[in-house]
């Protein structure tokens, strides 16, 4: 029988590189695969954004749009932002090994995110009392679930900041091993990148 | 030393089976299983189906009743069966193809397979509480007003829908970092790249369907009124969102079994795959093609009459691709020294049936016919032609096929062949009559019919027993194989693709030494690695 195949000596499971084909491309699996969910992340908020935005051309409510307050949101998308460059902050003192820098930026992270839903959850609260809800319009309807689960994401990445900063606690993070902050920061990164494309098709146009 | 003891103990104990194990191996044959219990299932509400339309008039099911029985076998058979078995066979054998010792992310992997039994009862349970009857299709506004269980099927469908994604992203991730020496990407195996394809549509249109599922769930349980039609909400939307899924979830129940006859047909032909370039980049442009025709499930919904011509164009062209591929596996068997195995009849089955499925399915992209047709028994023919017919004949295939490296056993041929010989009889009898009767005017998805449809409906019927028959002495096959068949060697076929370059079953590592590539996966009948052309027209046999 043909013979396609030779084998080479076994190295040992232990010590074999399972990622090297990877690494020859220049790809960390572990970023691959973030990248990869959040590919289909953008889909997702893309189906609810269309809906939104057909809603919002083919059964405009002008009362309701003029509820929404964009200077609250405004300063709001501003704290997003920031936590965002803190995010970066952590990284990078991570990668010079400052385990207590990285700790204190996500901290500063999480807080700013959770002033950010705080926010949200206000402006939900003021336009309910306003008498924009779920059911109010077919526009406030897409609002909500559109923002809703924009902030469901922010409320993942605090969760998930916590840990990151719990794991920088116990020691695992280095200026060699900073994966997992590299990880969270794609993530945050994007869930900030969905806000700028809502703010501004939600609130600006 | 004692971790090598440890794994020893747990590679040779059942247990581990229902427990989160992230063996692939484990995960794969967890997939399997999990998915031939939902095939049961699904099968015994189409048999009620066929007993109910074995005469005219109402026999045992009201129409709700029956409603019921029909949305769940037709959610079951696709959310529950073909994408998890599919899904079973790639986890399974991926890593093993293309030389690694696992899948990148073990963990989400075991995630990916727990949420499909999660995900299963909350679809059965939805039984108890008045279950989905909607159709799979769930269009609004009557999925809004059907009683509760909707609600916790549609929950069941968007776990279905993470297992799936969560599963792609380990399908790509493991493809593009966890290749072994010399395993380039034209070097992977056709199956292999079918994933790629596969896993990269699940990406894309799968979360459409989860917003999409979320807005009906909104609207039942948080009161937004999405699809409310008086207060301005559209019924289409919720049609474009469900198609922009589903019609590539039929490329995602197709691709992959179009890899595994890819894997087949050279083996038992005895002949490298003809056009191997081809039939890979023909999988990616079904994928990227797959994603532009939605529409076409709608074209009697009041739609944009201007859509419909584009939509039905890109329609048409899927045919382009599909034919790059039948016309490529005609020529690797052509000539071959064809060896007619259980598993080599299933695909060859598979060609002829999706043949019809596929043509049938151009004749539907025809704005004209499709609106003489739809919502007809034509379209249960023509599905049942490709996810039958296609689908799960490759599934037999691949099970065949793959059955002694899972188990270490062989399966039992005779047996094997039977089953064959009824379920290809047992599919035809049961599907080509409901070309007809749809050409009459049978509505789908309806308890009852015109008395003078009894005669195709009694083919129909016996056919659909006789596929109930076949599908037992699978059963019984396989089990009493798994039991009690004859030890099968590492290389049963005498394939080249590197899962048969291990034991049978393969150790807890996959590979005692990782092998490496020197040649391509299918150069049957050519000095290994003498030549470079993957299509060569000399027939030297084995």
């Amino acid at each position: 029988m043909e013979k396609a195949m030779e084998t080479m000596k076994a190295e040992g499971s232990h010590h074999e590189d399972h990622f090297r084909a990877g690494k020859a491309l220049g790809l960390d699996h572990r970023k691959l695969g973030m990248w990869l969910f959040l590919s289909s992340e953008v889909m997702f908020f893309g189906g609810l954004l269309s809906t939104f935005l057909f809603y919002k051309v083919n059964n405009p409510s002008p009362s309701e749009v003029a509820l929404l307050d964009v200077v609250l949101v405004g300063v709001n998308t501003f704290i997003l932002l920031t936590s965002s460059f803190t995010v970066v902050l952590g990284l990078t003192a991570i990668q010079r090994n400052n385990v207590q820098g990285v700790m204190r930026f996500l901290g500063i992270t999480m807080l700013l995110g959770a002033v950010f839903l705080a926010g949200q959850g206000y402006e939900f609260v003021k336009l309910y009392y306003e008498g924009m809800t779920l059911s109010s319009s077919v526009f406030a309807s897409a609002f909500f679930t559109l923002t809703g689960f924009h902030g469901l994401h922010v409320f993942i990445g605090l969760i998930w900041a916590g840990l990151t900063i719990f794991k920088a606690y116990q020691g695992q993070y280095s200026a060699e091993e900073y994966g997992g902050v590299e990880i969270f920061g794609l993530y945050w990164h994007f869930v900030d990148i969905v806000w700028i494309v809502l703010f501004t098709l939600i609130y600006l146009v | 030393m004692s971790t090598e003891s440890v794994e020893l103990k747990q590679e040779n104990n059942w247990k581990r089976y229902f427990t989160w194990n992230t063996d692939h191996k484990v995960i794969g044959v967890q997939y399997l299983v999990t998915a031939f219990a939902f095939f049961l299932i699904g099968g015994a509400l189409a048999m009620l189906i066929r007993t109910e339309l074995l005469q005219p008039g109402i026999d045992f099911m009201d129409g709700t009743i029956y409603n019921r029985v029909i949305t769940n076998h037709g959610s079951i058979m696709i959310f529950l069966w073909i994408i998890p078995v599919l899904a079973g066979f790639a986890n399974y054998m991926l890593p093993l193809m293309i030389g690694a010792r696992d899948m990148a992310f073990p963990n989400l992997n075991a995630l990916s397979f727990w949420l499909i039994p999660v995900g299963g009862l909350f679809v059965l349970l939805s039984f108890f509480i008045g279950a989905a009857e909607t159709g799979w299709t769930a269009y609004v506004p009557l999925s809004i007003q059907a009683p509760d269980g909707q609600t916790i099927w549609a929950i069941g469908v968007i776990l279905l829908g993470f297992s799936s994604i969560f599963g792609a992203i380990n399908f790509v991730t493991t493809t593009f970092t966890m290749r072994t020496e010399g395993m380039g990407f034209l070097e992977l195996p056709l199956f292999v790249w079918s994933m790629l394809a596969t896993s990269l549509l699940i990406l894309v249109a799968t979360p459409v369907l989860t917003a999409g599922l979320i807005l009906i769930a909104m609207d039942r349980v948080f009161g937004t009124i999405f699809f409310t039609v008086q207060a301005g909400g559209d019924p289409i939307l919720w049609q474009n969102v469900f198609w922009f899924y589903s019609h590539p979830a039929v490329y995602i129940m197709i691709l992959p079994g179009m890899g595994i006859i890819s894997e087949v047909l050279p083996v038992f032909s005895r002949k490298p795959i003809f056009g191997y370039i081809a039939i890979a980049l023909s999988s990616m442009a079904i994928s990227v093609l797959g994603l532009t025709v939605w529409a076409h499930h709608m074209f009697t919904s009041g739609m944009s009459p201007a859509l419909r011509v584009p939509f039905m164009i890109t329609s048409m062209i899927i045919a382009v691709p599909t034919g790059i591929k039948i016309f490529s596996w005609l020529g690797t068997i052509w000539g071959g020294k064809l060896r007619f195995t259980p598993s080599m009849l299933f695909s060859l089955g598979f060609i002829s049936m999706f043949l019809i499925g596929g043509i049938t399915g151009v004749f539907q992209a025809s704005v004209p016919f499709d609106l003489y047709v739809h919502d007809t028994y034509f379209i249960v023919g023509h599905l049942h032609f490709v996810l039958f017919g296609g689908s799960v004949f490759s599934v037999f295939s691949g099970f065949y096929y793959w059955f002694p490296k899972v188990t270490g056993r062989e399966m039992n041929e005779r047996l094997g062949k039977i089953q064959f010989a009824l379920m290809f009889i047992g599919a035809n009898l049961t599907y080509l009559p409901m070309f007809a009767s749809g050409m009459l005017g049978m509505p789908r998805r309806v308890v009852d019919y015109a008395p003078e449809l009894a005669s195709l409906n009694l083919l129909t019927t016996i056919g659909a027993y006789i596929l109930g028959t076949s599908v037992i002495v699978f059963f019984h096959n396989a089990a009493t194989s798994w039991l009690r068949g004859p030890k099968a060697t590492s290389n049963p076929w005498r394939a080249l693709t590197l899962e048969w370059m291990t034991t049978s079953p393969p150790p807890i590592h996959n590979f005692e030494e990782l092998p490496v590539v020197t040649s391509g996966p299918y150069e049957y009948g050519e000095t290994p690695g003498a030549s470079d052309t993957r299509q060569t027209l000399e027939v030297t046999g084995d």
